[in-house]
């Protein structure tokens, strides 16, 4: 029996799937945006506006900041547990990370449904 | 407890000015170094994302700030923090499934990745960014 704690990584392979499933959507994403920028050639801002506006663009989008939000959150996670190791700190660290993650979720989505 | 306690006594060398690290080990510290400078720098990139989307004063605002040659080399060093992150990251789920994982196949995918990401770095940072 290993020796668990509160803030280490659950042991279960939850987290490990989590972050390729998430990195295999951000990459086909990345794929899609980067055809569209070529195909489109968005230099004024109607025509930029207008890539993200469009409804499936908007949805594949927020996909990939929710996926890109949740991957980071395992990468930090581990690098916090890699190197931090006092359990207090590492606790606030983990939490502020989750917060900062959340805002950037909030704010995203805010940019997008703006649209 | 039979395992732990002759893990303990095994020889170790963690003093980083005298190791060494293989290609593979290069490629996989800065898949983390890039991995943590993209999300340091999340705060930066949603402000360009929003100012770019919001409004056509904020969207030449979006322009003067990334024209700044500053900001360009920012920007580059995300780019290739990104594309780095991206060829890297696609190498470790070759080995997930176990493809790639003898020595000599993981040095050349090494080498690939690297080749991939600033040769992407290049040709998308003179695209968009120049």
């Amino acid at each position: 029996m290993v020796n668990r704690i509160v803030v280490g990584a659950h042991y279960g392979l939850k987290d490990w799937i989590a972050q390729r499933a998430t990195a295999v959507i951000m990459a086909v994403y990345s794929v899609i945006l980067l055809a569209a920028v070529g195909a489109i050639g968005p230099n004024t801002y109607e025509a930029w506006r207008g890539l993200f506006a469009n409804g499936f663009m908007k949805f594949i989008t927020f996909l990939f900041f929710i996926s890109l939000f949740y991957h980071a959150w395992i990468g930090v996670r581990d690098i916090w547990m890699d190197y931090v190791k006092p359990t207090g700190i590492r606790l606030v660290l983990h939490v502020l990370t989750i917060f900062a993650l959340l805002g950037y979720a909030g704010w995203a989505t805010q940019i997008l449904w703006r649209l | 407890m039979a395992e732990l306690s002759i893990k303990k006594k095994r020889p170790k060398n963690l003093d980083l000015t005298t190791i060494r690290l293989p290609l593979p080990g290069i490629l996989s510290i800065l898949h983390r170094v890039s991995g943590a400078g993209l999300f340091l720098c999340l705060p930066l990139l949603l402000w360009l994302f929003q100012s770019s989307l919001a409004t056509p004063e904020s969207f030449a605002t979006f322009k003067a700030v990334a024209a700044h040659p500053l900001v360009k080399i920012i920007l580059l060093g995300l780019l290739w923090a990104f594309c780095h992150h991206f060829c890297a990251g696609i190498r470790y789920l070759f080995l997930d499934v176990h493809m790639g994982v003898d020595l000599e196949s993981a040095r050349l995918t090494s080498k690939i990745v690297f080749a991939v990401s600033i040769a992407l770095t290049v040709i998308l940072g003179v695209a968009l960014l120049w």
